[in-house]
Formats: C-alpha cells, structure tokens, sequence
C-alpha cells in the first residue's frame, strides 16, 4: 500500500510541471497507438491513433456498434475484465505504457476515474458511496471532509448534504450520475472516462452533468464517449470520430479539435455524420 | 385447465390438511398437560410410569444440534459462494454447481451412517475424546456437511443476481478483486445471503434422519455437544415407529411436538421469504 502510494504522490507531482506549462496541444496526458482491441477472436477496433490533450475534454463520437464504449475502457484496462478482452498496441499515460507488465491495473484505475453509462451507486448511503473509494485507496485524512468536498466538486452537495445518511438509491437518476461523479472525483485521479453518462438521462439532468465536465476539465482531463453530436460540440475541445468498417471492426476516421470537426470535417463520412445523414 | 387448477389447489389442501391433523391431535394434549409445563419442563419422560411431558430438552437438542450445522455451513458454505460467483472461471462454475446440487441430493439416512461409521469414530472421539460414538456434536457436522451445498448455491444465486454494473463501478475506483467481494458484492446480495442462511436453518431443524440416527436417542437437557441428545423430530420418529397406542398423552405429545416444529419452520421460511422479497426490490 505504501509503495502504492507513493507511487500516486510522485505521479501527482510529476504532472505540476507540466500542467504550468500545458499550452495547448503541447501536454498529453494519454495517447492510443496502434490500438486494436478484441473481445476473443472479434476484433472490436482496428489501429486507433489519437492523443488525449491534459485538462481538456476528448470526445468519442460514431455510429452505434463502432467500438466507443471498447476504446474508452481500453484506457483503465476495464477491456481486459470482459469475456476474452485483450488488446495490441500501445496505450501511454504520463508516457508510459498502461499494459506494461509492471503496472498494476487495480492502481491504475485510481488514477483513471470511470463513469458509466448507467447511473451505478452501491447499494449504500450516499455518504459510504464516496467514502467507499477513499477506504479502498487508504486514504487517511478527514473523510467527512473529503466526502463533502467531492460532493460540491459534483454540484451535488446542496441537494444532499441534509440526507448523507439516505441510501444512494433514493436520489433521482441525474444525481445518481452525479454521485458517481462524486466518487469518481473523491479519489483524485488524473482522468476521467465517462461512457455515454447522459443517455439514460433527461434533458435538464443532461445540461447539469455537461456544466459540471466544462468546470471539472479545469482540474482533470475528460474523455467522453457519446452518441450525441451535440452534447460532443457543446462540452469538447478534441473530437475523434469512429466508424463501423466492412468487417464489423471500429476504426478512426478523424481526430481534430471539435470546433474544425464541426465547421469544416476533412473527411465526407464525418460530414455526413455530423450532418445527420446517417447515424 | 381445471385438472391443472386441481393439481395447484392439492399442495394447499394438504397444508391445510396437514395443520388440521396436528391440531386435532394437539389440542388433547394440551387437555392432559399445561401448555406452559410443555414448555418449560425441564423433564421429558413421555414412556415411562412417572409421566414428564417437559419440552425443554428436546428443544434445546433440537436448537443445539441446529446452530452447530449452521456454524459449519454457512461460512464455509458463504465462501464457496463467493469463490464461484467472484473468482472462479466459468468452465469450474458449470462443474462445480451441478455437483453441488448431486450432494444436496444424497439421503440424510446415508450421512447419519456417515456419522456413526467415520465422523464418531474417527474424528469426535479420538479428538474430543467423548465417551460414545453418539454425541450432538457429530450430528452437526453430518448436519452441516449436508447444508453447505444448499448455502452456496442460494448464495451463490443471490451474488450473481447483483448487477455487473456495481462491479465494474468498484472496480473503476481501483478496488481489487476482494474488496468488490467482500465490500460490494457480499452487502449488496445480504438479505439473499440471509434467506439463504435462514432457509437452511429452517431445513437442520426439520431435519430428521442423522439426528435419529446419530445423536443417540436420549432426552438430555444438557450445554455439552459431546453427550447423546435427543432432537423434537427424533423423538417423533421414535414414537411414531414404535408401538404406542392412538389416542394415549404420549400418542399425542408427538403431534405436540410436530406443532411445535411446524411453527418454527414455518417462522423462519416466513422470514426468509421477506429477506428475499427484500433483496428482489434493492435496484429497482
């Protein structure tokens, strides 16, 4: 645990400098080469290159089935908990290699947040739903502190301060997503992946989990998958754009900064994407 | 359809039936002794001239016998859960289950043999150096052996009923592989754990043969697991195997005594049934 730790402070302190100097594309916290991934013999992604620029939000955009969701989880190793999920390539977080034998994935995952698609509190108090993190990670300062700090991060301290003890359960499906957010934050990690964190949203609870990532991109970097080009134009700096090739196989068509996707794509099949032309 | 609405409305009249028949027998019995001697009697000694009808020892085998197989089943019967729904790859999942359920199968009168030809002999005396081979320590452990596979698998139910999504959540705050276990999975299966416990409880009571055989026979109100008990159902089965005449007080004590289990057993299937309605409403 101490080794682990320590481990997490010199990352923590590494990436100072390179936050003071981030000036645009220079800093890149991630970056996938050559990717392929695989579920068994299915190759679910072909040969993704793109980087993942530091306190900007990275969207993943394209047709359902086109390897999003696999991609994203190929970046805290969650791909390789499915059933025959492996991958070829590289991966690189503070360039070094993710799947490099001496990395241990369970320490990685607390330095690369996760937000799924469904809301997905425990079954516990809202207040043990961040806590819960925290024990894990050994962490060893003021935890109502640190639950409620967390919980403002998320914007959703003031609707819940008054009802810690409540079960998760209890909240509605936008402040569970919160929630989640909460967690994902309390722990301090260096990048959060969300995975379509609105689709199973409404509109209003949508707008509030899209100004909390514009604010949280201020001290994380964010890759977002989602299928709504909108939500990718309204809240993303950088936007890669998969499709479904002939073989069922996800690969990138472009990878740009949003504002150039959205204006003037290089390629026709991101145009006629954006455009709604298919989907 | 009427045939089919007959065959669902037989297993109800026979409860019903079954309840009736106790009844009609115990209500004399409690016409002969003090319902509340029954039941805190410290004497039973239903055969013999000075008649005791003191239900105390009885229960206190029967309660003995029944939370010593618990202490072996359950946690043993909780890991093994744990191991199959959290850790073990799918191919020794689909060969141990089945196997569990084979061994859930096998006759109690098989294991109260295996009680008085192997565990007595071998284990209990040698060990704990008892002064017969019959001792309610060793109808437990027959007892617990036998509801291991019955805990597992409806432990083992109630894990692989929570969502994935709570995993992969714990699993993306860097938690390994048993703090998902024990911390996520464990708490949020608990009342399908529970049940699982409570039903099982509720099957060691009931239980009949390896008490019969294996306990040894003799109403003793007694705190030491290693001297010869008797449990309610044993002393059912010998009453009702021997040759005690309808209609005398020791006739009817067995119904008594069957009132009396019927009322646990019904209570903790009872319970167990609100653990797991309780547990079917959590991610809903």
């Amino acid at each position: 645990m101490t080794t682990i730790t320590m481990r997490r402070i010199e990352a923590k302190f590494s990436q100072k400098p390179d936050n003071s100097m981030s000036n645009g594309s220079a800093s890149k916290v991630m970056e996938v080469r050559n990717l392929d991934a695989y579920y068994g013999n299915f190759r679910a992604i072909t040969d993704v290159n793109m980087p993942m620029r530091r306190n900007a939000v990275t969207a993943i955009i394209g047709p359902s089935g086109c390897g999003k969701s696999t991609l994203v989880r190929c970046l805290n190793r969650m791909h390789e908990l499915s059933a025959g999920g492996r991958i070829e390539g590289q991966i690189l977080f503070d360039g070094e290699d993710i799947n490099a034998p001496e990395v241990d994935p369970v320490e990685l995952r607390s330095r690369i947040g996760m937000v799924f698609q469904k809301p997905n509190p425990f079954p516990k108090s809202i207040y043990n739903n961040i806590a819960f993190g925290l024990k894990i990670n050994g962490f060893r300062g003021n935890m109502a502190e640190a639950v409620e700090g967390s919980l403002r991060k998320a914007a959703l301290w003031d609707e819940v301060k008054d009802r810690l003890k409540d079960s998760a359960l209890s909240l509605s499906g936008g402040q569970q997503q919160r929630l989640c957010i909460a967690r994902a934050i309390a722990i301090e990690p260096e990048v959060i992946l969300m995975d379509e964190p609105c689709s199973a949203l409404d509109p209003i609870a949508t707008l509030a989990i899209e100004d909390l990532i514009r604010e949280l991109k201020e001290q994380y970097s964010i890759v977002i998958v989602t299928h709504n080009m909108q939500q990718a134009a309204r809240v993303s700096d950088e936007t890669a754009f998969l499709m479904v090739g002939e073989d069922r196989s996800g690969y990138l068509v472009e990878f740009d900064s949003t504002e150039k996707m959205f204006t003037n794509p290089s390629h026709e099949q991101t145009e006629a994407y954006i455009t709604g032309r298919f989907s | 359809m009427a045939f089919l609405f007959l065959c669902a409305v037989l297993s109800v009249v026979t409860t019903a039936g079954i309840v009736v028949v106790l009844l009609a027998e115990a209500i004399p019995f409690f016409t002969h002794v003090n319902i509340f001697d029954f039941l805190t009697g410290t004497e039973w000694r239903p055969l013999f001239a000075n008649k005791s009808f003191g239900a105390l020892p009885l229960l206190s085998a029967t309660a003995m016998i029944a939370l010593m197989a618990m202490a072996v089943a359950f946690p043993i019967g909780l890991l093994t859960s744990i191991y199959l729904s959290e850790y073990a790859p799918s191919w020794i999942r689909e060969t141990v289950k089945p196997a569990l359920e084979v061994l859930a199968g096998i006759p109690t009168v098989v294991y109260g043999f295996f009680v008085i030809s192997f565990i007595a002999p071998t284990i209990v005396r040698p060990i704990f150096h008892s002064e017969t081979i019959f001792t309610a320590l060793g109808a437990s452990l027959a007892m617990g052996i036998m509801l291991i596979p019955m805990v597992a698998s409806l432990s083992e139910d109630a894990m692989r009923a929570v969502p994935n999504g709570l995993r992969e959540g714990a699993y993306a705050l860097g938690a390994n592989r048993f703090q998902v276990s024990v911390k996520v999975v464990v708490p949020a299966a608990l009342s399908g754990i529970v049940a699982a416990g409570l039903l099982a409880l509720a099957r060691a009571i009931g239980e009949t043969m390896i008490v019969t055989i294996a306990a040894g026979g003799i109403p003793n109100l007694s705190g030491n697991p290693l001297e010869p008990m008797q449990a309610m159902t044993a002393y059912i089965m010998e009453v009702a195997s021997g040759d005690t005449a309808r209609g005398t007080v020791e006739y009817q004590s067995i119904f008594a005594i069957g009132m009396l289990l019927f009322i646990f057993t019904l209570g903790l299937n009872l319970i167990a049934r609100w653990f797991i309605g309780k547990f079917r409403e959590e991610y809903e």
